[in-house]
């Protein structure tokens, strides 16, 4: 029995109460413990993913009770990706959060953000329905408090919004849990799949529902439309460090359908059929267009990119809703994209916004570093609108190519395509009123050359230049994306592996519900 | 015949190398800036040079190297005699113009900017013609259109520069975009995305039923890059850019690339009606509209732009003869163009330096005062005029040859016909160039003095000159290159010789008939002037922008409309796509026979139902008298528990009760600083809307509640039963289930709570510190507040009740295993005693009092709950594996003692913890608002022994 | 009795769904506290209903399951209950919040693109915004 599987969910629950109760007074001792634990998260992360990488799938049975009737952990190729990510993209913006000052600005960001870890671990490592939902609800009300982190009224109001949202979706997640139960009478993914497969066709129609009520669920999480609209105002308002480390909160949606609806009631599934795949990838199309329409319509900074993210869902849930192996392969690799393009954008947001004073796409005089933010800008606006040389280019041509079925190209295609233009023109806008339009006169600003070298540009504004401290984690996450491209080969071969292994259904059940043949204690 | 070689990647990846030069060398100065630019280029130009040889000889050179094998694309070039003749032009030109921009740029401008873009574009226009595999060449097009952008924009100050910028961009990120589909659908046909396969399967893919698709997808990404009819537009605003940019992306290289696009398909794709028909045509129309409007420009490199929108339609409709005679036409007339463009835009550029204006109206008479910058540029303009002698007259000629005998819709003359009326046009402009510029008296208006530049910027422009007259005069120079090119692109062994005397023949004719016919036009232009002014024609731009600035406003509306804020209405959507497909996914399967009968009804229950039914309407009915609607949400609660204890469900029943208590009490605590009413504010329409989605939302979960209630099902909770003493050592197994079986559920549970704490903890701080604390210092109590708010039959009761309340607690605690009860309730219980002493005496006089930290308590409970299951480690065990043993506390009852029971610590601890810290808060809230802290524990205290006494009877 | 609990969920859920469809907070954690029963009772009622057969053992095994209710959807309740609860609890300190920020507890708000932000931003727009009364007698039409 391997402990360290559930490391990533006991290190920081265990870490964050001594953060909160007994360092809450220095913000010095409670940074020094937050990243030492989010450098553990990660080293573990790491070891977990070799550990899954040679294909089996590793199971802990909590309480030492045999599935289906007790907890189990369950650790193959996607859970401990996801959990990589995480930790990845928490010590990204941990750092950002230190180097601005974000942590110092309210209390207990520093607990609450490892609970936040934990929540997100926890909900990624699960194989039980029931506890998914217990995470989700772990991981909501830490971001809840980060969320308001600081407060000041609007962000209070969304705030609110945000809370009342997803306490309606928690509660649909009981229902559709309680209809599971009611028609197959257990927890267990692994023996849910069983179940689910034996149910007869005669008497699939609570296992359809619950199978619908499940993708809405986790639809609001991923910012589905008509379910996304908690998104925008949530993003736009939240401090950008949050804002940053919610670009794995959809993720998290999407990882629920892709483990529950893709391993549970995909097409192959005599009682759902096509029903899910086919409203999933309508409602991704409807997504993905909504999504690159706000891009284009947006008016503030912050909801640019909320937009943006709602439109590489919709791409992502696109490749989802196909359920074959080689469509998931894709999926992933943009999943792995759009979750460090869209943390690395609003990062770099903050620093803009810090500058600027607020985050309206107007015009306004050049700020400081106007060239190296706006090279940076560049960068990420690229990578999120999936042009080349970055990887979101590689990600959307894949998915291209997944999507290539006859009734599918015609919809898939036009919906990516248009939605890439029209992402390309909003962030072809916005970047030259924020940066061009700016300079007043053709004053050479070495900054945008500088950006190469990282020295900082010296132009005659008050407000103070960012520190290298500050720029270094956007910095970080745009260079994961040159490295994700550079390394798009052998990344993808991972990815190949941890999809082909997601649709070995019958091997993930036997290690689940034959793994553990101890009987009662 | 193929040959590997390594040398291409480094040709490849040379410019882009060089591109991290420049920003840093300006540091050391202009000079050495721009040689740091041209040494990249000189080295792809030397190692290209050592190819040549070889590629001359047939030979075509491979490199491949994998990089994203699932998508089957690679980094793979390759060299034939096409990809040569144009590696050759970008890195010569590129070469030049790196010269002629380190004269032309003034001091002002960022130069290290400049060159670095111009390496990346460099870069990404080499990887064009040298990718062997379609997805890279996809991924360097998009990157041409990248750099262009920053290169026109470069001048950010520039209104026009920005505009020009983002329209290229559109035009040209469009086509891209439509490009990556024909690409895809491409490699489909082929099954593979290698332009040499592809290009050896022509026949294959004329074959399929997607070759229409594929064909308008790529010539889409081809017309946009290449200015044709009708995506022109965007090339004459992208003259905003600085001169030099225009002479290299503008005149000999970016716009080329639509133009090497198609002759590189060329074997795959042309040849067939569609293709000529779509190809022809277009390049025939952009022909003959750019070589209109070039004659009505005045700005220079308007004039310029639209002769070159004019020239890369009679190259688009070379190929699109399909025949290989044209392809040679073709490929001999993008060197030819290449040489007397490039010149004429940097001459251009010259006048625009040194007079500084390019408005043909305030210029003329230059050649007195600018003799060597007029002879260039009269070279180059006769040779674009297709006068003989000069390099334009001989790719024209085979030009109107292959118009004269071609026919469109069984009409021989037409493409001939029209392609005259180019030329003539083209005369007439060039002629124009030259004498509305150069010719004429000098005029003393010039904005500024104007003299000959240095020879570092008149060099270039000279230097291509040199090539303009060379192959003017002696053309079969020229032959072997171009056969290198044109058989590359046709594939086939052609043998040809250019000469200037054809004798006397159509084509003679023809360019005669233009000669006359432009300076006729010439003469005549005063008079034509005026009458294009007169003519009403669109304007592209205005069109293209109203275009663009009504979509942003209809996104930005829409945008607007669908996310105004209005939580009732996303909530009112989430209920409505929830119930919605709820039914759709449960009409489309089937449910079977009902296995179970109605449980009978007791008048009991149904009174209680009524009960419940009638609070729940109340609650809706009445909800904006809030004190009331919380008094009949605790009905509600009570009903619900009792319906629990009837339907054998204990711990519900106790947990409901002491939760519906605690969340009341707290609920009033915070209504205290809310408004106590609701007002109106919707209107009947839109509750009736409501209440209709409500009604249909009930009825839904109503029908699905009963559906299953009514069919029996197997469950894994047999499991539970059967080993709830065994294993977990518990007869109450839904405690057992709660902290054995599922015991990490309850884990995550009371962080759940833990985290609510601090999180209303770090909310009232930041509040407290806000805006909203002053607000609340200035906040006065209204008049109807009692005088006696801490009466004293409450706060005595609430003494005595206090440890019996604590009593109840610990029992209920240690019972939990075995009976109904548990640490989550114990705690509750408890916080509900201490609540009690606050209602009682008021929060501060109770807090003065109050001895534990809640924050601590939380976090032992949280550690507390975690350490225990980590002590399961030491046994070797999984995570929360329990142990338990007996003992007899003699009074009472046997009791076990399980680490279980320790967890269960743990979740009293929290819920206390939380609870208290909410009230905490809360009071602390109150503290703000004013409220009077009273040292006494009732407001009127008959005598000091009751408080005395019951002072000490606060445990906690 | 199914007909009762049934009818039950679908009353406290109507109830609900009707209660958040409100404008002002207060309205909408009532709505939220409705929709907590029925899907308690929801979630409770998947065990299908038994009268006087409580899941509490009364020896060391068990010999006829039938003699207990299915204890399993109980605990999960007791999970779902406690978490409501403290979910609960943060939604009233938000609501809290949000009205001592805005002067108001309307939980509408502006979208974040709508143009008239820029201001709401910097000038309060709501009188009561600089100054609450905790009064007990009704304001009419507050906002």
């Amino acid at each position: 029995m391997n402990h360290w599987i559930i490391a990533p969910v006991i290190l920081p629950a265990l870490l964050a109460p001594l953060i909160a109760f007994v360092m809450r007074h220095d913000i010095v001792l409670a940074r020094a413990a937050s990243s030492v634990g989010t450098l553990a998260l990660l080293a573990i992360s790491v070891g977990l993913a070799i550990m899954a990488a040679n294909g089996s799938v590793h199971v802990y049975y909590l309480g030492n009770w045999p599935a289906p009737f007790g907890i189990v952990l369950v650790l193959d190729r996607l859970s401990a990706l996801m959990v990589l990510l995480t930790a990845l993209l928490a010590a990204i913006v941990l750092f950002h959060a230190i180097a601005t000052g974000w942590d110092n600005r309210g209390n207990h960001f520093h607990a609450l953000f490892q609970f936040q870890l934990m929540g997100i671990c926890g909900a990624f490592l699960t194989g039980d329905a029931f506890n998914l939902f217990v995470f989700f609800e772990v991981l909501l009300i830490a971001s809840y408090g980060l969320m308001v982190h600081a407060g000041g009224k609007v962000r209070l109001q969304a705030g609110l919004q945000y809370v009342v949202m997803n306490l309606v979706g928690s509660t649909l997640f009981l229902f559709a849990l309680g209809t599971l139960y009611a028609s197959t009478g257990t927890l267990n993914i692994a023996d849910l799949i069983v179940k689910v497969q034996e149910s007869s066709p005669g008497d699939d129609g609570l296992i359809r529902v619950a199978a619908m009520l499940l993708l809405i669920v986790f639809g609001v999480k991923a910012a589905l439309v008509p379910l996304h609209f908690w998104l925008p105002a949530t993003y736009a308002n939240a401090p950008a460090p949050v804002a940053a480390l919610f670009a794995i909160m959809t993720k998290v949606g999407a990882y629920a359908i892709i483990r529950i609806h893709g391993m549970a009631f995909g097409p192959e599934n005599p009682a759902t059929g096509s029903l899910i795949s086919d409203w999933l990838f309508v409602l991704a199309l409807v997504t993905t267009a909504v999504g690159a329409i706000g891009v284009l319509g947006a008016r503030r900074l912050g909801s640019l990119l909320s937009y943006a993210v709602i439109g590489s869902m919709g791409t992502l849930l696109l490749a989802v809703s196909v359920f074959d192996p080689y469509a998931m392969t894709t999926a992933l690799y943009y999943l792995v994209h759009s979750t460090f393009a869209a943390a690395a954008l609003f990062l770099l947001a903050d620093l803009i916004i810090a500058r600027r004073g607020n985050d309206w796409l107007g015009v306004q005089p050049a700020t400081v570093q106007n060239g190296l933010f706006a090279a940076l800008f560049f960068a990420g606006a690229i990578a999120m609108a999936g042009m080349p040389p970055l990887s979101g280019f590689l990600g959307k041509l894949m998915i291209l190519d997944a999507l290539r079925s006859p009734e599918l190209i015609g919809w898939a295609w036009t919906a990516i395509l248009l939605g890439s233009l029209l992402t390309i023109l909003g962030f072809a806008q916005a970047g030259s009123g924020l940066f061009w339009k700016s300079t007043a006169s053709p004053v050479s600003d070495p900054g945008k050359t500088a950006a190469a070298s990282g020295d900082q540009a010296k132009t005659d504004t008050d407000s103070l230049p960012a520190t290298a401290l500050a720029i270094a984690p956007s910095m970080m996450a745009l260079c994961l994306l040159v490295v994700l491209t550079v390394m798009a080969g052998p990344v993808t071969t991972y990815l190949e592996a941890t999809s082909a292994q997601l649709h070995d259904r019958s091997s993930y059940v036997d290690a689940v519900l034959n793994g553990n043949t101890r009987e009662a204690k | 015949m193929f040959s590997e070689n390594g040398l291409l990647p480094i040709i490849a990846i040379l410019p882009f190398l060089g591109a991290l030069f420049p920003g840093l060398m300006i540091r050391a100065g202009r000079n050495a800036c721009a040689s740091f630019t041209a040494i990249p280029t000189v080295l792809a130009l030397v190692l290209l040079a050592s190819l040549a040889p070889g590629v001359m000889g047939g030979t075509v050179y491979r490199a491949e190297i994998m990089w994203l094998p699932q998508l089957q694309l690679s980094a793979s070039f390759f060299l034939d005699g096409l990809g040569l003749l144009f590696a050759f032009m970008i890195l010569g030109v590129g070469l030049l113009i790196t010269l002629y921009a380190r004269f032309y740029l003034s001091s002002k401008d960022p130069m290290g900017q400049f060159y670095t873009y111009l390496l990346l574009f460099q870069g990404a226009m080499l990887g064009i013609v040298l990718s062997d595999n379609i997805l890279l060449l996809l991924i360097f097009w998009e990157l041409t259109s990248l750099s262009s952008f920053l290169l026109i924009g470069y001048w950010k100050h520039l209104p026009e520069g920005r505009q020009g910028a983002r329209m290229a961009l559109t035009i040209t990120g469009a086509g891209g975009l439509a490009m990556i589909g024909g690409m895809l659908i491409l490699g489909e046909i082929v099954g593979s995305y290698q332009l040499t396969d592809i290009l050896a399967a022509g026949d294959q893919i004329k074959a399929n039923a997607w070759y229409a698709p594929a064909v308008i997808l790529i010539l889409l990404g081809a017309f946009t890059k290449s200015a044709q009819f009708p995506f022109h537009f965007w090339l004459p605003h992208a003259m905003a850019a600085p001169t030099p940019v225009s002479a290299y992306l503008h005149s000999a290289t970016m716009v080329k690339a639509g133009v090497f696009l198609m002759a590189r398909m060329w074997p795959a794709l042309a040849g067939t009606d569609l293709w000529f028909y779509v190809v022809a045509s277009v390049g025939l129309v952009t022909m003959v509209l750019g070589a209109i409007i070039a004659l009505f420009k005045d700005d220079l490199k308007a004039l310029l732009a639209f002769s070159t929108v004019s020239h890369l339609g009679l190259l688009t409709m070379l190929l699109g003869f399909g025949t290989p005679e044209a392809a040679i036409a073709a490929v001999f007339h993008i060197i030819n163009h290449l040489t007397f463009k490039a010149a004429l835009f940097m001459t251009a550029g010259i006048v625009d330096h040194e007079t500084g204006t390019r408005d043909i109206k305030r210029l003329g008479g230059l050649a007195k005062v600018m003799p060597i910058t007029a002879a260039i540029g009269t070279v180059a303009a006769l040779s674009m005029a297709g006068f003989p002698l000069f390099n334009g007259f001989l790719s024209k000629e085979a030009m109107l040859h292959e118009a004269s005998h071609t026919s469109w819709w069984e009409n021989p003359w037409i493409v001939g016909a029209l392609a005259t009326l180019g030329a003539l046009f083209s005369v007439a402009y060039s002629l124009r160039f030259i004498f509305h510029v150069f010719a004429g008296p000098v005029r003393d208006d010039y904005p500024a003095k104007p003299h000959d530049p240095g020879f570092g910027m008149w060099a270039a422009p000279a230097f291509l000159c040199i090539f303009v007259i060379a192959i003017g005069i002696a053309p079969f120079l020229a032959t072997p290159v171009v056969k290198m090119a044109a058989e590359a692109v046709t594939g086939e062994d052609l043998s040809f010789y250019f000469k200037i005397w054809h004798g006397v023949n159509t084509a003679l004719l023809m360019s005669v008939a233009a000669i006359i016919g432009g300076v006729i036009l010439l003469v005549a232009h005063r008079p034509l002037e005026r009458l294009w002014a007169a003519m009403p024609r669109p304007e592209a731009k205005t069109i293209f922008d109203s275009l663009i600035t009504a979509t942003q406003h209809g996104m930005r509306w829409l945008t607007g409309i669908l996310h105004q804020g209005a939580i009732s209405r996303y909530l009112a959507i989430f209920v409505a796509a929830t119930v919605a497909l709820g039914l759709i996914a449960f009409s489309g399967g089937a449910m079977g026979p009902e296995t179970r009968d109605l449980t009978p009804v007791p008048p009991v229950a149904f009174v209680g139902w009524v009960l419940l039914m009638a609070a729940v309407a109340m609650v809706v009915l009445f909800h904006r008298m809030r004190f009331r609607a919380l008094v009949v949400i605790g009905v509600i609660g009570l009903m619900i528990s009792v319906g629990f204890v009837y339907l054998s469900a204990p711990d519900l029943a106790l947990t409901q009760i002491s939760v519906e208590t605690v969340t009341i009490l707290l609920l009033l605590l915070a209504l205290h600083f809310l408004p106590k009413q609701s007002p109106y504010e919707s209107g009947p329409t839109r509750r009736a809307g409501d209440a209709t989605l409500a009604v249909i939302a009930g009825v839904a979960a109503a029908a699905l509640a009963f559906s299953f209630m009514m069919r029996d099902f197997s469950t894994i909770s047999d499991y539970h039963l059967a080993n709830s003493k065994s294993g977990g050592g518990g007869t109450n197994v839904v405690n057992v289930i709660l902290v054995d079986f599922r015991g990490y559920d309850t884990y995550g549970e009371i962080i759940v709570l833990g985290i609510a704490g601090l999180c209303i903890f770090a909310l009232m701080e930041s509040l407290l510190n806000g805006p909203a604390g002053r607000k609340l210092r200035k906040a006065e109590f209204g008049p109807d507040r009692s005088r006696d708010r801490h009466p004293l039959m409450m706060v005595v009761a609430t003494r005595v009740m206090l440890p019996i309340a604590l009593m109840v607690g610990v029992y209920i605690f240690l019972r939990g295993h075995n009976q109904p009860g548990g640490g989550f309730v114990a705690g509750l219980i408890f916080s509900i005693a201490l609540l009690m002493q606050y209602m009682a005496s008021g929060f501060a006089w109770t807090i003065r009092r109050q001895r534990i930290e809640y924050h601590a308590l939380i976090g032992f409970g949280v550690v507390i709950a975690g350490l225990t299951g980590v002590g399961s480690w030491l046994a070797g065990r999984p995570f929360l594996t329990s142990n338990f043993g007996y003992f007899e506390i003699p009074p009472i009852e046997e009791f076990e003692l399980a680490t279980a029971m320790l967890f269960d610590l743990g979740v009293f601890l929290c819920v206390l913890g939380a609870v208290m810290l909410m009230l905490h808060s809360l009071s602390r809230l109150a503290r703000h608002a004013g409220e009077t802290v009273n040292n006494e524990p009732m407001d009127y205290d008959p005598s000091r022994s009751v408080q005395a006494s019951s002072s000490t009877g606060m445990g906690a | 009795m199914e007909l009762l609990v049934a009818s039950a969920v679908g009353a406290l859920t109507a109830g609900g769904v009707y209660l958040i469809l409100r404008l002002r907070a207060f309205a909408v954690i009532l709505g939220l506290a409705l929709l907590s029963y029925a899907v308690n009772i929801f979630l409770f009622s998947t065990g299908r209903l038994a009268v006087g057969k409580p899941p509490v053992l009364d020896g060391y095994t068990v010999s006829d399951f039938a003699a207990y209710t299915d204890p399993l959807p109980q605990a999960l309740v007791l999970t779902a209950i406690v978490i409501s609860f403290g979910m609960t609890a943060v939604l009233v300190m938000f609501a809290l919040g949000a009205y001592l920020e805005a002067g108001d507890d309307k939980v509408d708000m502006d979208g974040p693109d709508q143009p008239d932000r820029q201001i709401a931003a910097t000038t309060p727009q709501d009188p009561e915004s600089d100054g609450i009364t905790f009064s007990f007698a009704p304001k009419e039409r507050d906002a």
